[in-house]
C-alpha cells in the first residue's frame, strides 16, 4: 500500500487544489463506466484533513475497490459486513481510544469515515447506525445513495423512489415499479439529535467537500447523505451521471441542505431555487432518459408521475418549513 | 499469479489486498475515447473533478490537463460536463493488425 500522505494544514477547496490532492480512492477500481458512487468516494477522500481510517459495508463500492490482490485505497481501509459499517466505526473508535491510552497510537487524532450504500443504511445497516450515533462515537457516516441494491443485481431498497423499476419491483401491467416512496432517512438521522447532518450531490463538488470536512470536524457522530446515480441500475447513459445529480437538485427531488445542531439550512444550490421558485424544474425533466422510469411515460402510468410530483413538492415545502421553524 | 508471489500460507491471516489497483488497468474497457481540443480547453479542471476514475490529471508543470487512457473507461462524463465542449468522444483509430 502507498505511504499515507498526511496534510494537517487547512485545505483550500479550490478546483485546482482538489485536482492536485493525492487520490485516496485510486484508479484501477472495477466500478462500471460512469459510476456515480465511484466519483463520490474519489472526491470525498480529497476532503480528508489528516490520518483517516475508512470502513465500508458490503456493496458495490466495497467490491469494486478490493478485488484480490488489488486495493483501490491509499488510506487504511476495512471491509465489514453489509449491516455493520457503523458498528465497525464504533469499534475502530473504541480501539483507537484504548491504544492511545496505552501509548501505541502516535497520531494526535485519527478521523474515521464509514461508507455504506442505501441498502447498508436505510435497511439492514440502520440499527447499527442508530446505536452508534446514540452512543456518540466520533465518526462520519457517509451514505452513497444509488437508490437500490446494485451489487446484487438491482433490487429495491428503502431508498428506491416510488415508481422506479428494479428487479424486485418490475414495471408491468400490474405494478408501476416500486409502490412505496423513498424513506426520509435524513430526517430519521436528524431525530437522533446529531450535531451535523447534511445532504450533497457530486455535481456541486465544492459544497459536497465542505460538508465532508465539516462532518469530520464535528466531535461526535455526523451523517452525510450523498446522491450517487448508478447508470447500470438506473438504465441511464453513463455520460449523464453528473447531469442527473444536478437535475435532482433543480427538481427538488434531492434538495441539498445542512442540519447543524437541529437547525435546518438550505445549501446554495437549493437556496437559489427557494429564492427563485420559477427555476424549479418539473420532475419529468429529471425522470426522462432514466430507463428505470421509462414505463412512467405512458398514459397508463401518468398518475404515478403526478403522485411523484406531488410527493416531491410536499417534501420540498416541508423542508422549507423546517428551515423557517428552526431559524 | 506468478510463482514469485506468496502462497496462502505466507500471507497475513486477515484478508489483505497487497497490491494497489493502479496495477490493474481498466482502460481497455472503453469503446469511445475522450479527445480534448487544446484550443477550446480553458483548464478549468472540471473534467478532472467529475471523472469517476481519476483518469484525467491536472499538470501545473505542463500547464494542461492530461488523460490517462490506461484507466479511462470511456464513460463520457468529462465530455458531457466540459463547459466549453472541448472534449469529444471518438472511436479510436484501429491500430495495425486489428
Ligand atoms: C446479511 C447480508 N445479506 C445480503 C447480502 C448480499 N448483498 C451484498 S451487497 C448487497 C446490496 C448492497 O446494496 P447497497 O447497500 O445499496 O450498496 P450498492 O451495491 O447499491 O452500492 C446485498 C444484498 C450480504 N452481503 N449480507
Ligand atoms: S452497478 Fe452502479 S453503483 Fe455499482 S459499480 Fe456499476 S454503476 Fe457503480
Ligand atoms: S472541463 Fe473542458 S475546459 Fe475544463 S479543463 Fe476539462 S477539457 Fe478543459
Ligand atoms: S470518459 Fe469517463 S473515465 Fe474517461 S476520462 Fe472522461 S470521465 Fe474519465
Ligand atoms: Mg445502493
Amino acid at each position: 500500500m502507498e505511504e499515507q500522505k498526511v496534510t494537517t494544514q487547512e485545505w483550500k477547496f479550490t478546483a485546482k487544489d482538489i485536482a492536485l490532492k493525492p487520490e485516496g480512492f485510486l484508479p484501477g477500481h472495477r466500478a462500471c463506466a460512469g459510476c456515480g458512487p465511484a466519483n463520490v468516494l474519489r472526491m470525498v477522500m480529497k476532503a480528508t484533513r489528516g490520518p483517516t481510517i475508512v470502513t465500508e459495508a458490503t456493496g458495490c463500492m466495497e467490491v469494486v475497490s478490493s478485488i484480490y490482490p488489488y486495493t483501490s485505497w491509499s488510506y487504511p481501509w476495512l471491509h465489514t459486513a453489509f449491516e455493520t459499517a457503523a458498528a465497525n466505526a464504533s469499534g475502530i473508535e473504541a480501539a483507537l481510544k484504548v491504544l492511545t491510552k496505552k501509548g501505541k497510537v502516535k497520531q494526535e487524532h485519527i478521523d474515521i469515515i464509514a461508507f455504506a450504500g442505501d441498502g447498508g443504511t436505510y435497511d439492514i445497516g440502520l440499527q447499527a447506525l442508530s446505536g452508534a450515533v446514540e452512543r456518540g462515537h466520533d465518526f462520519l457516516f457517509i451514505l452513497y445513495d444509488n437508490e437500490g441494491y446494485m451489487n446484487t443485481g438491482i433490487q429495491r431498497s428503502g431508498g428506491t423512489p416510488l415508481g422506479a423499476a428494479t428487479t424486485t419491483t418490475p414495471a408491468g401491467s400490474v405494478m408501476p415499479g416500486k409502490m412505496q416512496n423513498k424513506k426520509p432517512i435524513t430526517d430519521i438521522m436528524v431525530a437522533h439529535d446529531l450535531e451535523y447532518v447534511a445532504t450533497a450531490t457530486p455535481y456541486y463538488w465544492k459544497d459536497m467537500l465542505q460538508k465532508v470536512r465539516k462532518g469530520l470536524e464535528v466531535e461526535g457522530p455526523a451523517f452525510l447523505h450523498i446522491f450517487a446515480p448508478c447508470p447500470r441500475g438506473w438504465r441511464s447513459e453513463p455520460a449523464k451521471t453528473m447531469e442527473y445529480t444536478k437535475l435532482a437538485v433543480e427538481s427538488c427531488v434531492f434538495p441539498v441542505y445542512e442540519v447543524v445542531k437541529g437547525k435546518y439550512e438550505l445549501s446554495t444550490p437549493s437556496k437559489l431555487i427557494q429564492l427563485a421558485p420559477q427555476k424549479k424544474i418539473p420532475i419529468t425533466e429529471y425522470l426522462k432518459g432514466q430507463g428505470r422510469y421509462r414505463h412512467l411515460f405512458t398514459p397508463q402510468h401518468q398518475h404515478v408521475v403526478d403522485t411523484l410530483q406531488r410527493l416531491t413538492d410536499e417534501r420540498w415545502a416541508k423542508l422549507q418549513k423546517k428551515v423557517e421553524q428552526t431559524a | 499469479m506468478s510463482s514469485k508471489e506468496k502462497g496462502w500460507r505466507e500471507i497475513s491471516i486477515a484478508g489483505v489486498s497487497p497490491k494497489s489497483s493502479v496495477g490493474f488497468m481498466t482502460g481497455d474497457w472503453k469503446t469511445y475515447m475522450p479527445i480534448r481540443d487544446l484550443e477550446k480547453c480553458t483548464k478549468c479542471v472540471m473534467c478532472v473533478l467529475y471523472c469517476p476514475e481519476g483518469a484525467i490529471r491536472w499538470r501545473p508543470d505542463l500547464g494542461k490537463i492530461e488523460f490517462d487512457y490506461n484507466f479511462c473507461k470511456g464513460c463520457g462524463i468529462c465530455a458531457n460536463e466540459c463547459p466549453t465542449k472541448a472534449i469529444t468522444m471518438k472511436l479510436p483509430e484501429p491500430t495495425e493488425g486489428e
